[in-house]
């Protein structure tokens, strides 16, 4: 595909800090590489705006190849775009025509709260983490590898989940802004291994409570999330995380 | 106790008593489906069924009981849900794009039931708390329905709940953890499947009837 320039009308949500009230600002994306990314894109928009010394738009980036996901922003309506099982960053401008107006809003929810622009806090996501998405190690050598047995097709699954990268675009998609799909594929690759299923119990319950009381809606199934993953992480982890979180509270000793 | 109201209040708590009370309903839905059939098996037939039915006397009462007490949880628990989640994006986006998730009846639950809500208390003045008296249950239905806004208020009550059950099915299913590679389109199938045989099967009823009269 021959790269060919194009020119765009940029719908962007401007705020000056998580207390100001926000609004949209219209800009001209003109001269657009149809090779560059979102993100460069709105770079060059920015360079503009700084070269007429006015405030650049503040977006969350970071590594900009797709696995850290640092980005994220809604754009047209969609959480990382149009284009499926695909971050920010690796959202090129040949999926847009000339001409097009784009609308780029911060990922919303009560949980994220909006610090500058389309830059949003996601630190609830860590203090989900922090609930029980870990194991809990004895110090000591380094166990031999393979040691514990594992099946394949369980690794596999375990590492489906695990490719989550929270970047938080599940609970921007959802109606609800709830974090199911993150917290049930960091429950899911935990308590599909060995290693995760000591703590299995306790980190169920735990991870759920703190996901609720951070302010996140509840699910009702409505599977915009794992439509609308960048790592397309099924539902399937949900149900897992039901069926975990139910045992734990009815048939494990945790409180 | 307390672990009880820490794990009914929580999300998937709630959700548990959403699904529990909606497979319930489901299982009212065919029972009261498989009965109102006996309708097309002439008027004897169905006055016969009524007489039979209310001759298990205090197991009828109590099955009352167990739908009234599902109904309460049900709609006061999904209020609750409807509220919290609106709470949880208090800022709107200005442009709302569906990725291919929602589906009409997933996005309408809460609407779809409450019209369901206004339509069963309807329902019941119409044919339960009637006078019953030198009268039988056949006469009550086809005097009921000689009235056509009665006839499309039913027909019109019927496709939503087929659209309430469409999404609530499989999704009740979901939420007790049956999502499996294997059995999971079955679900989605059988959902599609009863939402349809209930939208249609009582919804020919109030339409059979006007014809007859």
């Amino acid at each position: 595909m021959t790269a060919k320039n194009i020119n765009l009308t940029l719908k962007v949500w401007r705020q000056n800090g998580p207390e100001d009230k926000g609004r949209f600002e219209n800009y001209e994306a003109k001269d657009i590489s149809t090779d560059m990314s979102f993100l460069e894109m709105l770079d060059v928009v920015n360079e503009k705006l700084t070269l007429e010394g006015r405030e650049p738009i503040a977006f969350d980036s970071d590594c900009r190849e797709g696995p850290i996901c640092q980005c994220g922003s809604v754009v047209n309506g969609r959480p990382h775009g149009h284009e499926k099982g695909t971050t920010l960053c690796q959202l090129h401008m040949r999926h847009f025509d000339d001409g097009d107006t784009i609308a780029i809003e911060p990922f919303r929810a009560r949980a994220f709260k909006v610090l500058k622009d389309l830059m949003v806090d996601r630190g609830a996501l860590d203090k989900i983490i922090q609930a029980g998405g870990y194991i809990s190690v004895n110090a000591g050598g380094a166990p031999d590898a393979n040691s514990i047995p594992i099946p394949q097709d369980v690794a596999e699954k375990a590492m489906d989940a695990a490719a989550c990268i929270g970047c938080g675009a599940c609970v921007a998609a959802c109606p609800n802004a709830s974090a199911m799909l993150f917290t049930s594929a960091k429950v899911s690759q935990l308590a599909l291994l060995p290693q995760g299923k000591p703590e299995a119990a306790k980190r169920a319950i735990t991870m759920v409570r703190a996901m609720d009381a951070l302010g996140f809606g509840n699910c009702t199934n409505e599977r915009e999330c794992e439509a609308e993953c960048p790592k397309e992480i099924s539902i399937i982890n949900i149900a897992r995380m039901n069926r975990e979180f139910l045992k734990a509270s009815f048939f494990s000793d945790v409180m | 106790m307390n672990w009880i109201t820490k794990t009914m209040g929580s999300s998937i708590g709630k959700k548990l008593m959403m699904a529990v009370t909606g497979l319930g309903f489901i299982g009212f839905l065919a029972g009261h489906l498989a009965g109102n059939l006996t309708i097309y098996g002439g008027k004897d037939a169905f006055n016969s069924y009524a007489e039979h039915l209310h001759s298990l006397g205090p197991l009828v009462t109590l099955a009352e009981w167990i739908l009234l007490t599902f109904a309460v949880i049900h709609v006061g628990t999904g209020l609750l849900l409807f509220l919290q989640n609106r709470k949880a994006r208090p800022a709107k986006y200005a442009v709302n794009k569906s990725a291919g998730g929602r589906t009409l009846g997933s996005g309408t639950m809460p609407y779809t039931g409450l019209i369901m809500l206004v339509f069963i208390l309807v329902h019941l003045l119409n044919f339960h708390f009637v006078d019953k008296t030198d009268t039988t249950i056949f006469e009550i239905v086809s005097e009921a329905f000689t009235d056509p806004v009665y006839v499309l208020f039913y027909v019109a009550a019927m496709i939503v709940v087929a659209v309430h059950v469409s999404h609530g099915f499989w999704s009740a299913l979901q939420t007790l953890g049956a999502n499996h590679p294997k059995y999971m389109p079955l679900f989605q199938v059988c959902g599609l499947a009863f939402s349809v045989i209930v939208g249609v099967g009582f919804g020919f009823i109030p339409i059979y009837f006007s014809i007859l009269v």
